[in-house]
Protein backbone atom coordinates (compact mmCIF):
# COMPACT_ATOMS: atom_id res chain seq x y z
CA UNK A 1 0.00 0.00 0.00
CA UNK A 2 1.49 3.33 -1.06
CA UNK A 3 1.62 6.36 1.18
CA UNK A 4 -0.35 9.43 0.10
CA UNK A 5 0.12 13.29 0.89
CA UNK A 6 -3.05 14.76 2.22
CA UNK A 7 -2.68 16.59 -1.30
CA UNK A 8 -3.61 13.20 -3.20
CA UNK A 9 -7.28 13.84 -4.14
CA UNK A 10 -6.02 17.57 -5.31
CA UNK A 11 -3.38 15.87 -7.93
CA UNK A 12 -6.09 13.02 -8.83
CA UNK A 13 -8.18 16.01 -9.34
CA UNK A 14 -5.85 18.01 -11.17
CA UNK A 15 -5.13 15.01 -13.79
CA UNK A 16 -1.68 13.80 -11.91
CA UNK A 17 -0.33 10.48 -13.27
CA UNK A 18 0.41 9.31 -10.09
CA UNK A 19 3.39 6.67 -9.87
CA UNK A 20 5.23 4.98 -6.90
CA UNK A 21 8.22 7.28 -5.82
CA UNK A 22 9.52 5.43 -2.87
CA UNK A 23 6.91 4.31 -1.58
CA UNK A 24 4.72 7.22 -1.89
CA UNK A 25 1.84 7.56 -4.82
CA UNK A 26 2.95 10.85 -6.66
CA UNK A 27 2.29 12.64 -9.61
CA UNK A 28 4.81 12.29 -12.29
CA UNK A 29 3.34 14.75 -14.41
CA UNK A 30 -0.36 16.16 -14.78
CA UNK A 31 -0.30 15.78 -18.82
CA UNK A 32 2.89 17.29 -20.13
CA UNK A 33 6.56 17.36 -18.30
CA UNK A 34 7.68 19.85 -20.52
CA UNK A 35 4.15 22.18 -20.31
CA UNK A 36 4.77 22.28 -16.57
CA UNK A 37 8.79 23.14 -16.83
CA UNK A 38 8.44 26.06 -18.70
CA UNK A 39 5.46 27.41 -17.05
CA UNK A 40 7.66 27.70 -13.78
CA UNK A 41 10.39 29.33 -15.75
CA UNK A 42 7.69 31.87 -17.12
CA UNK A 43 5.17 31.85 -14.03
CA UNK A 44 4.65 30.12 -11.19
CA UNK A 45 4.09 26.22 -10.24
CA UNK A 46 3.29 24.64 -7.21
CA UNK A 47 5.36 21.37 -5.98
CA UNK A 48 3.98 19.11 -3.25
CA UNK A 49 6.69 17.96 -1.51
CA UNK A 50 5.12 16.57 1.92
CA UNK A 51 7.05 13.06 1.42
CA UNK A 52 9.93 14.93 2.48
CA UNK A 53 10.86 14.36 6.10
CA UNK A 54 11.15 17.77 9.11
CA UNK A 55 13.37 16.95 11.55
CA UNK A 56 13.22 19.39 14.28
CA UNK A 57 16.09 19.41 17.38
CA UNK A 58 16.29 21.21 20.57
CA UNK A 59 17.93 21.23 23.38
CA UNK A 60 21.60 23.03 25.08
CA UNK A 61 23.77 20.86 22.79
CA UNK A 62 22.05 21.24 19.63
CA UNK A 63 24.41 23.22 18.07
CA UNK A 64 27.45 21.84 19.05
CA UNK A 65 25.58 18.19 17.99
CA UNK A 66 25.12 20.13 14.42
CA UNK A 67 28.53 21.29 14.32
CA UNK A 68 29.70 17.64 14.63
CA UNK A 69 27.17 16.25 12.34
CA UNK A 70 27.06 18.62 9.55
CA UNK A 71 29.66 19.20 6.76
CA UNK A 72 28.86 22.77 6.69
CA UNK A 73 28.81 24.96 9.72
CA UNK A 74 25.58 26.23 11.69
CA UNK A 75 28.14 28.27 13.06
CA UNK A 76 27.01 30.46 10.08
CA UNK A 77 23.40 30.86 11.24
CA UNK A 78 23.87 34.02 13.13
CA UNK A 79 20.10 34.73 13.73
CA UNK A 80 17.05 32.75 13.98
CA UNK A 81 15.93 32.19 10.18
CA UNK A 82 18.55 31.67 8.69
CA UNK A 83 19.05 28.37 6.22
CA UNK A 84 22.07 26.90 5.40
CA UNK A 85 22.82 23.61 2.67
CA UNK A 86 24.70 20.94 3.89
CA UNK A 87 26.40 17.05 3.82
CA UNK A 88 25.72 15.09 6.38
CA UNK A 89 29.09 12.86 6.01
CA UNK A 90 29.40 8.98 7.66
CA UNK A 91 33.14 8.52 8.62
CA UNK A 92 34.17 7.46 5.73
CA UNK A 93 33.72 10.74 3.87
CA UNK A 94 30.34 9.62 1.74
CA UNK A 95 27.61 11.86 1.63
CA UNK A 96 24.87 10.28 3.64
CA UNK A 97 22.24 12.96 2.82
CA UNK A 98 21.73 16.55 1.84
CA UNK A 99 19.86 18.58 3.65
CA UNK A 100 18.72 22.31 4.70
CA UNK A 101 19.21 23.25 7.75
CA UNK A 102 17.12 25.91 9.41
CA UNK A 103 17.25 27.89 12.48
CA UNK A 104 15.04 28.41 14.58
CA UNK A 105 14.36 30.64 17.52
CA UNK A 106 14.68 27.78 19.76
CA UNK A 107 16.77 24.91 17.95
CA UNK A 108 17.33 24.18 14.44
CA UNK A 109 14.92 21.95 11.51
CA UNK A 110 16.45 20.31 8.96
CA UNK A 111 14.45 19.27 5.61
CA UNK A 112 16.02 15.76 4.28
CA UNK A 113 15.21 13.76 1.47
CA UNK A 114 12.03 10.98 1.54
CA UNK A 115 14.10 8.32 0.27
CA UNK A 116 16.73 8.49 3.19
CA UNK A 117 14.01 9.03 5.99
CA UNK A 118 14.91 6.05 7.93
CA UNK A 119 18.42 6.12 7.76
CA UNK A 120 18.86 9.35 8.44
CA UNK A 121 16.77 9.29 11.39
CA UNK A 122 18.77 6.29 13.07
CA UNK A 123 21.81 7.97 12.58
CA UNK A 124 20.57 11.50 13.81
CA UNK A 125 19.45 9.56 16.80
CA UNK A 126 22.61 7.73 17.24
CA UNK A 127 24.74 10.86 16.71
CA UNK A 128 22.78 12.54 19.24
CA UNK A 129 23.34 10.02 22.30
CA UNK A 130 26.33 11.71 23.06
CA UNK A 131 24.34 15.09 23.80
CA UNK A 132 21.70 16.59 25.19
CA UNK A 133 19.52 16.66 22.28
CA UNK A 134 15.93 16.10 21.68
CA UNK A 135 15.00 14.83 17.94
CA UNK A 136 11.42 14.88 16.68
CA UNK A 137 9.60 13.97 13.26
CA UNK A 138 6.52 16.90 13.84
CA UNK A 139 3.39 14.80 12.67
CA UNK A 140 0.56 16.20 10.25
CA UNK A 141 2.59 18.34 8.35
CA UNK A 142 2.46 18.91 4.67
CA UNK A 143 4.95 20.74 2.30
CA UNK A 144 4.31 22.80 -0.76
CA UNK A 145 6.58 24.79 -3.01
CA UNK A 146 5.76 27.43 -4.84
CA UNK A 147 8.28 28.16 -7.61
CA UNK A 148 8.63 30.98 -10.63
CA UNK A 149 9.14 34.12 -11.30
CA UNK A 150 5.71 35.29 -10.05
CA UNK A 151 5.43 32.82 -7.52
CA UNK A 152 5.98 35.75 -4.58
CA UNK A 153 3.70 37.64 -5.80
CA UNK A 154 0.63 34.90 -6.42
CA UNK A 155 1.40 33.84 -2.87
CA UNK A 156 0.86 37.40 -1.45
CA UNK A 157 -2.68 37.58 -3.33
CA UNK A 158 -3.64 34.41 -1.05
CA UNK A 159 -2.07 34.53 2.13
CA UNK A 160 -3.28 36.77 5.10
CA UNK A 161 -1.32 40.04 6.43
CA UNK A 162 0.74 38.66 8.59
CA UNK A 163 1.82 35.88 6.86
CA UNK A 164 2.34 38.70 3.21
CA UNK A 165 4.22 40.82 6.27
CA UNK A 166 6.70 37.63 6.48
CA UNK A 167 7.21 36.41 3.68
CA UNK A 168 8.22 40.17 2.28
CA UNK A 169 10.63 40.84 4.89
CA UNK A 170 12.43 37.35 4.32
CA UNK A 171 15.37 37.42 1.78
CA UNK A 172 16.81 34.21 0.27
CA UNK A 173 17.43 31.45 2.19
CA UNK A 174 15.72 32.95 5.02
CA UNK A 175 12.44 31.48 7.17
CA UNK A 176 10.06 32.26 9.55
CA UNK A 177 7.00 31.54 11.21
CA UNK A 178 3.65 33.03 10.45
CA UNK A 179 1.03 31.28 13.15
CA UNK A 180 2.27 27.73 12.98
CA UNK A 181 3.10 28.53 8.78
CA UNK A 182 6.83 27.89 8.13
CA UNK A 183 7.69 29.72 5.14
CA UNK A 184 11.46 29.39 3.72
CA UNK A 185 12.64 31.14 0.80
CA UNK A 186 14.32 27.93 -0.40
CA UNK A 187 13.57 26.19 -3.77
CA UNK A 188 14.81 23.43 -6.16
CA UNK A 189 14.78 24.86 -9.30
CA UNK A 190 16.66 28.03 -9.50
CA UNK A 191 13.49 30.39 -9.52
CA UNK A 192 12.21 32.75 -6.72
CA UNK A 193 10.31 31.15 -4.77
CA UNK A 194 9.06 29.77 -1.23
CA UNK A 195 8.62 26.61 0.50
CA UNK A 196 5.77 26.37 3.06
CA UNK A 197 5.53 23.54 5.67
CA UNK A 198 1.78 23.68 6.74
CA UNK A 199 -0.69 21.49 8.92
CA UNK A 200 -2.27 19.01 6.32
CA UNK A 201 -5.53 20.43 7.33
CA UNK A 202 -4.38 23.73 5.53
CA UNK A 203 -3.22 22.23 2.79
CA UNK A 204 -5.58 21.45 0.28
CA UNK A 205 -7.31 24.95 0.95
CA UNK A 206 -3.56 26.49 0.13
CA UNK A 207 -3.50 24.99 -2.95
CA UNK A 208 -6.75 25.67 -4.11
CA UNK A 209 -6.37 29.02 -3.56
CA UNK A 210 -2.96 29.21 -5.22
CA UNK A 211 -4.66 26.89 -8.24
CA UNK A 212 -7.26 29.27 -8.58
CA UNK A 213 -4.89 32.14 -9.18
CA UNK A 214 -3.18 30.41 -12.20
CA UNK A 215 -0.62 28.78 -10.22
CA UNK A 216 0.00 25.25 -11.85
CA UNK A 217 0.69 22.04 -10.12
CA UNK A 218 4.02 20.69 -11.30
CA UNK A 219 5.19 16.58 -11.42
CA UNK A 220 8.42 15.43 -10.24
CA UNK A 221 9.28 14.65 -14.05
CA UNK A 222 9.47 18.70 -14.28
CA UNK A 223 10.99 19.27 -10.54
CA UNK A 224 13.93 16.55 -12.17
CA UNK A 225 14.49 19.17 -15.19
CA UNK A 226 14.43 21.98 -13.41
CA UNK A 227 16.67 21.36 -10.52
CA UNK A 228 19.14 20.10 -13.74
CA UNK A 229 18.83 23.25 -15.01
CA UNK A 230 19.46 24.96 -11.73
CA UNK A 231 22.62 22.88 -11.54
CA UNK A 232 21.41 20.90 -8.29
CA UNK A 233 21.92 17.51 -7.35
CA UNK A 234 19.66 14.86 -6.50
CA UNK A 235 20.35 12.60 -3.71
CA UNK A 236 21.30 8.65 -4.83
CA UNK A 237 22.05 9.58 -8.53
CA UNK A 238 24.74 12.74 -8.44
CA UNK A 239 25.72 11.51 -4.79
CA UNK A 240 25.32 8.98 -2.05
CA UNK A 241 27.05 6.91 0.97
CA UNK A 242 29.81 5.86 -1.39
CA UNK A 243 30.72 9.72 -2.76
CA UNK A 244 32.57 12.50 -1.31
CA UNK A 245 31.35 15.91 -1.22
CA UNK A 246 34.86 16.75 -3.52
CA UNK A 247 33.23 14.44 -6.03
CA UNK A 248 29.82 16.13 -6.33
CA UNK A 249 30.35 19.38 -6.46
CA UNK A 250 29.48 20.18 -2.87
CA UNK A 251 33.43 21.23 -1.73
CA UNK A 252 31.65 24.54 -1.33
CA UNK A 253 29.47 23.56 1.50
CA UNK A 254 32.38 21.91 3.22
CA UNK A 255 33.54 24.10 6.28
CA UNK A 256 36.69 23.27 7.58
CA UNK A 257 37.71 25.22 11.01
CA UNK A 258 38.15 23.99 14.50
CA UNK A 259 35.04 22.11 14.94
CA UNK A 260 35.87 18.19 13.73
CA UNK A 261 32.77 17.48 11.95
CA UNK A 262 32.02 13.70 11.54
CA UNK A 263 33.84 12.51 8.19
CA UNK A 264 36.02 15.17 7.86
CA UNK A 265 39.22 13.30 8.18
CA UNK A 266 38.04 11.54 5.39
CA UNK A 267 37.60 14.34 3.40
CA UNK A 268 40.94 15.75 3.96
CA UNK A 269 42.38 12.69 3.08
CA UNK A 270 40.53 12.73 0.10
CA UNK A 271 41.56 16.33 -0.78
CA UNK A 272 45.28 15.90 -0.64
CA UNK A 273 44.96 13.00 -2.96
CA UNK A 274 46.50 14.26 -6.38
CA UNK A 275 43.64 12.84 -8.77
CA UNK A 276 40.00 13.98 -7.68
CA UNK A 277 37.15 13.19 -9.87
CA UNK A 278 34.36 15.76 -10.16
CA UNK A 279 31.40 16.62 -11.40
CA UNK A 280 30.64 19.10 -14.15
CA UNK A 281 27.67 19.97 -16.44
CA UNK A 282 27.74 18.98 -19.87
CA UNK A 283 25.87 19.55 -22.92
CA UNK A 284 24.83 17.42 -26.06
CA UNK A 285 26.72 19.19 -29.32
CA UNK A 286 24.31 17.17 -31.14
CA UNK A 287 20.51 16.74 -31.34
CA UNK A 288 19.55 13.81 -28.60
CA UNK A 289 18.79 13.26 -25.00
CA UNK A 290 21.42 12.73 -21.95
CA UNK A 291 20.63 10.03 -19.63
CA UNK A 292 22.26 8.86 -16.11
CA UNK A 293 24.54 6.32 -16.79
CA UNK A 294 25.79 7.13 -20.06
CA UNK A 295 29.80 6.52 -20.49
CA UNK A 296 32.02 9.17 -21.09
CA UNK A 297 35.14 9.32 -23.03
CA UNK A 298 38.10 11.48 -24.09
CA UNK A 299 39.57 10.05 -26.86
CA UNK A 300 39.60 5.80 -25.95
CA UNK A 301 39.95 6.77 -22.05
CA UNK A 302 36.67 6.04 -20.47
CA UNK A 303 37.26 9.31 -18.40
CA UNK A 304 33.47 9.24 -16.42
CA UNK A 305 29.82 8.63 -16.36
CA UNK A 306 26.82 10.80 -16.38
CA UNK A 307 25.10 11.00 -13.02
CA UNK A 308 22.29 12.74 -14.11
CA UNK A 309 20.87 13.77 -17.46
CA UNK A 310 17.73 15.12 -19.42
CA UNK A 311 16.81 17.11 -22.02
CA UNK A 312 16.48 20.72 -21.14
CA UNK A 313 13.23 22.38 -22.02
CA UNK A 314 14.88 25.78 -21.53
CA UNK A 315 18.00 25.10 -23.66
CA UNK A 316 16.53 22.75 -26.20
CA UNK A 317 19.10 20.72 -25.59
CA UNK A 318 20.65 17.83 -24.09
CA UNK A 319 22.28 18.65 -20.68
CA UNK A 320 23.71 16.69 -17.78
CA UNK A 321 26.34 16.47 -15.13
CA UNK A 322 29.34 13.84 -15.76
CA UNK A 323 31.51 12.51 -13.00
CA UNK A 324 35.12 12.79 -14.75
CA UNK A 325 38.50 12.11 -13.57
CA UNK A 326 39.84 14.52 -15.91
CA UNK A 327 38.50 17.51 -18.42
CA UNK A 328 40.66 16.49 -21.31
CA UNK A 329 38.84 17.73 -24.29
CA UNK A 330 36.96 16.37 -26.33
CA UNK A 331 34.78 14.95 -24.69
CA UNK A 332 32.49 12.37 -25.92
CA UNK A 333 29.20 10.66 -24.85
CA UNK A 334 28.41 6.98 -25.91
CA UNK A 335 25.08 6.72 -26.93
CA UNK A 336 23.78 3.81 -28.59
CA UNK A 337 26.93 2.56 -29.67
CA UNK A 338 27.79 5.94 -31.25
CA UNK A 339 30.60 8.43 -29.68
CA UNK A 340 28.44 12.42 -29.94
CA UNK A 341 30.73 15.20 -28.74
CA UNK A 342 30.04 16.97 -25.17
CA UNK A 343 30.76 20.42 -24.25
CA UNK A 344 32.04 20.74 -20.52
CA UNK A 345 30.08 24.08 -19.10
CA UNK A 346 29.83 25.83 -15.88
CA UNK A 347 26.57 25.06 -13.58
CA UNK A 348 24.12 26.21 -13.44
CA UNK A 349 22.39 26.15 -16.76
CA UNK A 350 19.78 28.01 -16.27
CA UNK A 351 18.75 30.80 -13.55
CA UNK A 352 15.65 32.58 -13.12
CA UNK A 353 14.74 31.56 -16.68
CA UNK A 354 17.68 32.45 -18.54
CA UNK A 355 20.87 30.57 -19.59
CA UNK A 356 24.05 31.45 -17.44
CA UNK A 357 26.42 28.72 -18.47
CA UNK A 358 29.93 29.31 -19.87
CA UNK A 359 32.03 26.71 -21.72
CA UNK A 360 34.86 25.76 -19.94
CA UNK A 361 37.82 25.89 -21.97
CA UNK B 1 -8.85 5.62 -22.98
CA UNK B 2 -6.34 5.72 -25.47
CA UNK B 3 -7.53 5.98 -29.60
CA UNK B 4 -7.02 3.17 -31.75
CA UNK B 5 -7.65 3.28 -35.66
CA UNK B 6 -9.00 0.20 -37.40
CA UNK B 7 -7.04 1.30 -40.92
CA UNK B 8 -4.06 0.12 -39.30
CA UNK B 9 -2.09 -3.16 -37.85
CA UNK B 10 -0.25 -3.13 -34.78
CA UNK B 11 2.88 -4.68 -32.88
CA UNK B 12 3.54 -5.74 -29.21
CA UNK B 13 5.37 -3.14 -29.54
CA UNK B 14 2.92 -0.73 -30.10
CA UNK B 15 4.20 0.48 -33.49
CA UNK B 16 1.44 0.66 -36.18
CA UNK B 17 1.75 0.24 -39.70
CA UNK B 18 -0.69 0.80 -42.59
CA UNK B 19 -1.03 -0.22 -45.88
CA UNK B 20 -1.17 2.50 -48.47
CA UNK B 21 -3.32 2.85 -51.95
CA UNK B 22 0.64 2.45 -53.77
CA UNK B 23 1.60 -0.78 -51.88
CA UNK B 24 3.71 1.40 -49.51
CA UNK B 25 3.84 0.77 -45.71
CA UNK B 26 3.32 3.60 -43.41
CA UNK B 27 4.93 3.44 -39.73
CA UNK B 28 4.30 4.85 -36.72
CA UNK B 29 3.67 4.72 -32.76
CA UNK B 30 0.32 4.39 -31.33
CA UNK B 31 -1.44 6.69 -29.02
CA UNK B 32 -1.87 4.63 -26.18
CA UNK B 33 2.34 4.27 -26.45
CA UNK B 34 2.95 8.16 -26.99
CA UNK B 35 0.42 8.55 -24.02
CA UNK B 36 3.17 6.36 -22.00
CA UNK B 37 6.27 7.48 -23.15
CA UNK B 38 5.17 11.07 -22.48
CA UNK B 39 6.74 14.14 -24.06
CA UNK B 40 8.35 13.12 -26.82
CA UNK B 41 11.68 15.05 -27.33
CA UNK B 42 13.80 13.42 -30.11
CA UNK B 43 13.25 11.26 -32.44
CA UNK B 44 16.10 9.21 -34.38
CA UNK B 45 15.15 8.42 -37.72
CA UNK B 46 16.74 5.75 -40.36
CA UNK B 47 18.77 6.66 -43.70
CA UNK B 48 16.59 6.27 -46.69
CA UNK B 49 17.25 3.45 -49.08
CA UNK B 50 18.25 1.09 -46.01
CA UNK B 51 16.95 -2.51 -45.96
CA UNK B 52 15.23 -3.65 -42.82
CA UNK B 53 14.03 -6.81 -41.38
CA UNK B 54 10.55 -7.22 -40.02
CA UNK B 55 11.40 -7.18 -36.22
CA UNK B 56 14.81 -5.15 -36.92
CA UNK B 57 15.22 -1.79 -35.00
CA UNK B 58 15.52 0.98 -36.75
CA UNK B 59 14.16 4.16 -35.21
CA UNK B 60 13.96 5.34 -31.64
CA UNK B 61 11.86 7.91 -29.73
CA UNK B 62 13.21 9.51 -26.89
CA UNK B 63 10.98 11.10 -24.55
CA UNK B 64 11.18 13.17 -21.29
CA UNK B 65 11.11 9.74 -19.33
CA UNK B 66 13.17 7.15 -21.64
CA UNK B 67 14.12 6.01 -24.95
CA UNK B 68 13.00 3.75 -26.82
CA UNK B 69 13.52 1.80 -29.59
CA UNK B 70 11.23 1.34 -32.60
CA UNK B 71 11.36 -1.98 -34.89
CA UNK B 72 10.39 -2.25 -38.45
CA UNK B 73 6.78 -4.46 -38.56
CA UNK B 74 7.52 -5.79 -41.47
CA UNK B 75 10.86 -6.17 -43.95
CA UNK B 76 11.47 -4.29 -47.02
CA UNK B 77 13.36 -0.88 -47.58
CA UNK B 78 13.09 2.53 -45.96
CA UNK B 79 11.65 5.04 -48.81
CA UNK B 80 11.32 8.04 -46.83
CA UNK B 81 11.17 9.50 -43.50
CA UNK B 82 9.38 12.09 -41.70
CA UNK B 83 11.35 15.45 -41.27
CA UNK B 84 9.02 17.29 -39.67
CA UNK B 85 9.91 15.72 -36.35
CA UNK B 86 13.58 16.62 -36.54
CA UNK B 87 12.36 20.44 -35.87
CA UNK B 88 8.95 19.70 -33.97
CA UNK B 89 8.97 15.84 -32.18
CA UNK B 90 6.20 16.59 -30.27
CA UNK B 91 4.02 15.69 -33.24
CA UNK B 92 4.19 12.66 -32.55
CA UNK B 93 2.08 13.39 -29.31
CA UNK B 94 -0.19 15.47 -31.17
CA UNK B 95 -0.50 13.51 -34.19
CA UNK B 96 0.25 9.72 -33.37
CA UNK B 97 -1.45 8.07 -36.49
CA UNK B 98 -1.86 11.26 -39.00
CA UNK B 99 1.42 13.77 -38.62
CA UNK B 100 3.45 12.40 -36.57
CA UNK B 101 4.04 9.26 -38.42
CA UNK B 102 7.74 7.95 -38.35
CA UNK B 103 8.71 6.11 -41.72
CA UNK B 104 7.79 4.62 -45.09
CA UNK B 105 8.51 1.04 -46.38
CA UNK B 106 8.16 -0.15 -49.43
CA UNK B 107 7.47 -4.22 -48.47
CA UNK B 108 9.07 -6.89 -49.78
CA UNK B 109 6.30 -9.32 -49.22
CA UNK B 110 2.56 -7.46 -49.53
CA UNK B 111 0.68 -9.91 -47.61
CA UNK B 112 3.50 -9.13 -44.33
CA UNK B 113 0.77 -6.78 -42.99
CA UNK B 114 -1.79 -10.09 -41.86
CA UNK B 115 0.49 -11.66 -39.73
CA UNK B 116 0.38 -8.34 -37.82
CA UNK B 117 -2.21 -7.74 -34.89
CA UNK B 118 -5.84 -6.59 -35.49
CA UNK B 119 -6.95 -3.39 -34.33
CA UNK B 120 -8.87 -5.35 -31.76
CA UNK B 121 -5.60 -7.77 -30.42
CA UNK B 122 -3.87 -4.97 -30.33
CA UNK B 123 -7.29 -2.97 -27.79
CA UNK B 124 -7.11 -6.05 -25.79
CA UNK B 125 -3.25 -6.25 -25.59
CA UNK B 126 -3.32 -2.32 -24.08
CA UNK B 127 -6.49 -2.93 -21.76
CA UNK B 128 -4.54 -6.06 -20.07
CA UNK B 129 -1.46 -3.57 -20.42
CA UNK B 130 -3.53 -0.59 -18.17
CA UNK B 131 -4.13 -3.07 -15.21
Amino acid sequence: MLKKTCLNSCHIEAGGKMVDFGGWEMPIHYGSQLDEHLWVRASAGMFDVSHMTVIDLVGPDVKPFLRKLLANDVERLKTSGQALYSAMLNPAGGVLDDLIVYRLAEGYRLVVNCATREKDLAWIKACAEAFEVVVATPPNLSILAVQGPSALSVLSSVLDSAQVSLLSRLAVFESGFAGDWFFARTGYTGEQGAEIVLPNADAPGLWQALLASGVRPIGLGARDTLRLEAGMNLYGSDMDEGVSPLACNMAWTVVHNDRDFIGEAAVQAARAARVQPRLIGVMLKERGVLRAQYPVYSGDARVGVLTSGAFSPTLQCGIGFARVSAVTQPLFVEIRGKQLPLEPVSLPFVRHGKPVYSVIS
Amino acid sequence: MAETRDNVRYLASHEWARLEADGTVTVGISDHAQDALGDVVFVELPETGRSVQAGEEVAVVESVKAASDIYAPVAGTVIGVNDVLDAAPETVNDAPFDEGWFFKLQPADDNALNELLTPEDYRALCAADDH
